[in-house]
């Protein structure tokens, strides 16, 4: 099935951000800005998911959750970091319930700059992360056929 | 008697845009009692008014909450002015309230969207949002900013609105109205919508008063409380009566978001046709030293903004009490007794703002 | 909007709350501020009419819950006690220091540790 573009699903968590990237996400989502165009979908569910859209930075309570989500996901998976928080801490970098940026825990592919992260830059985003992903699923499926041979 | 299941609820649920979990104690299909856990979002921002002074913690204050980023700051920097003695100019008050009105705007149509989501009524959610595009596209060019826009200021606002742009927005109130309208038809005349809303998660007007709650919670259960009645910002030369329902569930929440939606549009209509001319900013010098309580009215509620300072320029303590924080146990009382499948709906009519709760 | 602001004695803290929530007074927010101690401060409103009652403790002393008269009082003294360390006795629904989860015990106390 590999001459079949793939729709890919996204999960949304939200870490411990202000709300301000959420909204921007599902502003992506609505009729505005329409990614469900390009096949997008918002799931729920993490093992649906292609794409870990993760907002505002970690702290030490949800490290495990949003670990746990990744794990659940299937192979290929790409995470996007949305918002400035998400980078590095942003301006919460100096809080004492803050970690840091989501690459603390997860291998992020992709980052998304904003204060809030803008729709555009948003999907810009996670256009970005369809090209990695492809990118994974060849080296996956390279890795599948030399298992087979 | 029937055995007791405890359900996990959250913190990653596809009907929450936030984590927040609860364990659910179920009785068959029924909640018995719902104990929550919280502190997924807890950044600890309080704290750091150690570590910016008082000018910039107006962009930290911002961003307690991405929804009502505005009336944050805009609480925030009322302090300051009141302990500071500062008298902030007419015109910058007017703006003030004009953006405040909007940001309850796009607060009610957002929570309209949600709630449409929850119950799976997916077109009324996309058509919802459509709609608050509009006021963002306010937003974005009044200030340059979608969500966070960073325009108030301590002594006043940071941009003008010039008097075109006044009545581009005007205009844009009449166009909004009539597609609210239509839009707002479907949850006041929908079968749907009614059958998933009445009658569901009722809170007496009783309970509502003695669990504190605030904001559009207390008003659908009949306790006219609502901070702009005592005249902070301009709201003392705009007429309006808080609005308010009797019945206390979460058709009458619904009901009672929506029609503050209609009283925005004609609060800044008023505000649009008594805005004097004038400066928009005084300049403020020195630090403050004293504390000072406000009292401002969120699109959830009344949110409340505590500062003390010490005469530097750091302050001592900033204690915000923020309206979900206040609603919290009057979802606990209404999710008693409900069904599983209501939980969703009952979350969402309290409209939680759990980076608000947390701060 | 006016503050009234009246500094009050630990041991009169229940009786205060008794006779405002007899009168229909609810409770809107209790706040605490880190010092030399902790000065806590119960906001009380009824119709707009805005009562803040002020203690100020020190570490060590223990004060009553006001959560069986007001029941949400729990929430904000859970956070309280996390936060600031203040010892609140006989909370009717105690996470035990466990609201937020921090990593750091009493993040907010810190400050008189050090002087």
């Amino acid at each position: 099935m590999n001459f079949v573009k793939k729709s890919p699903w996204i999960l949304h968590y939200d870490g411990s951000s202000c709300n301000g990237c959420d909204i921007e996400v599902l502003a992506c989502l609505t009729p505005l800005y329409d990614v469900e165009r390009f096949g997008i979908i918002n799931t729920g569910n993490p093992k649906h998911a292609d794409i870990l859209l993760i907002t505002g930075s970690v702290n030490e309570q949800n490290i495990p959750i949003v670990k746990q989500l990744y794990e659940q996901m299937p192979e290929p998976k790409v995470v996007v970091a949305v918002g400035i928080c998400a980078t590095s801490g942003g301006i919460f970098a100096d809080c004492y319930n803050i970690v840091g940026g989501v690459d603390k825990v997860l291998p992020v592919d992709v980052y998304v700059p904003g204060c809030a992260a803008r729709p555009e830059s948003i999907i810009d985003g996670v256009v970005k992360a369809l090209a990695v992903l492809e990118e994974k699923q060849k080296a996956l499926s390279k890795k599948k056929s030399a298992v087979k041979k | 008697m029937s055995e007791r299941t405890v359900i996990p609820f959250g913190p990653q649920h596809p009907v929450l845009p936030e984590p927040i979990h609860l364990d659910l104690v179920l009785e068959d299909e029924t909640v018995v009692e719902a104990i929550p856990q919280i502190g997924y979002i807890h950044r600890g921002l309080e704290k750091l008014v150690e570590k910016k002074d008082f000018q910039q913690y107006t962009y930290v204050a911002e961003r307690i909450c991405g929804i009502c980023s505005f009336m944050h700051g805009m609480g925030y920097c009322m302090s300051i002015e009141s302990i500071m003695d500062v008298k902030i100019p007419d015109r910058a008050d007017y703006l003030r309230t004009i953006w405040a009105e909007l940001s309850r705007m796009h607060s009610h149509l957002l929570w309209l969207g949600l709630l449409a989501d929850a119950f799976g009524f997916e077109s009324l959610f996309m058509h919802s949002w459509r709609l608050r595009e509009r006021v963002l596209d306010i937003f974005e060019e009044t200030t340059g900013g979608r969500v966070i826009f960073s325009v108030c200021d301590i002594g006043g606002v940071r941009k003008d609105i010039s008097s075109e742009t006044l009545k581009k927005i005007n205009e844009s109130m009449d166009i909004i109205e009539k597609e609210l309208t239509e839009l707002t038809a479907v949850f006041f005349k929908d079968s749907s919508v009614k059958y998933r809303t009445k009658g569901v998660g009722v809170l007496s007007k009783q309970l509502a008063h003695d669990l504190g709650a605030v904001g559009p919670m207390a008003k659908a259960s009949g306790l006219p409380f609502d901070m702009r009645t005592q005249g902070y910002a301009a709201y003392k030369y705009l007429k309006f009566e808080p609005i308010i329902d009797t019945d206390g569930d979460s058709y009458a929440r619904t009901t009672v978001r929506i029609k503050e939606i209609f009283q925005s549009i004609d609060l800044i209509r008023q505000a649009i046709s008594l805005i004097p001319e004038g400066e928009i900013k005084t300049k403020v010098v020195g630090n403050p030293n004293g504390e000072y309580f406000t009292r401002v009215e969120q699109p959830r509620g009344e949110v409340i903004y505590y500062a003390k300072a010490n005469g530097t320029k750091f302050l001592d303590r900033v204690r915000v009490r923020t309206p979900t924080f206040a609603n919290v146990p009057a979802l606990l009382e209404t999710l008693k007794g409900c069904s599983l499948a209501d939980v969703p709906i009952l979350i969402l009519t309290i409209d939680p703002c759990i980076s608000c709760t947390e701060r | 909007m006016e503050q009234n602001i009246k500094v009050i004695q630990t041991g009169e803290l229940l009786s205060h709350a008794v006779s405002l929530n007899h009168e229909g007074y609810r409770l809107v927010a209790i706040s605490a501020t880190a010092k030399e101690g902790i000065e806590l401060t119960y906001s009380f409103d009824k119709e707009y009419d805005f009562i803040n009652l002020r203690l100020e403790i020190d570490a060590d002393t223990e004060v009553d819950s006001i959560s069986p008269l007001y029941s949400y009082a729990f929430l904000y003294e859970n956070e309280i006690k996390e936060l600031f360390g203040a010892k609140i006795r006989n909370i009717t629904l105690d996470f035990n220091n466990q609201l937020y989860r921090i990593p750091i015990e009493t993040p907010f106390a810190k400050k008189e540790e050090k002087a």
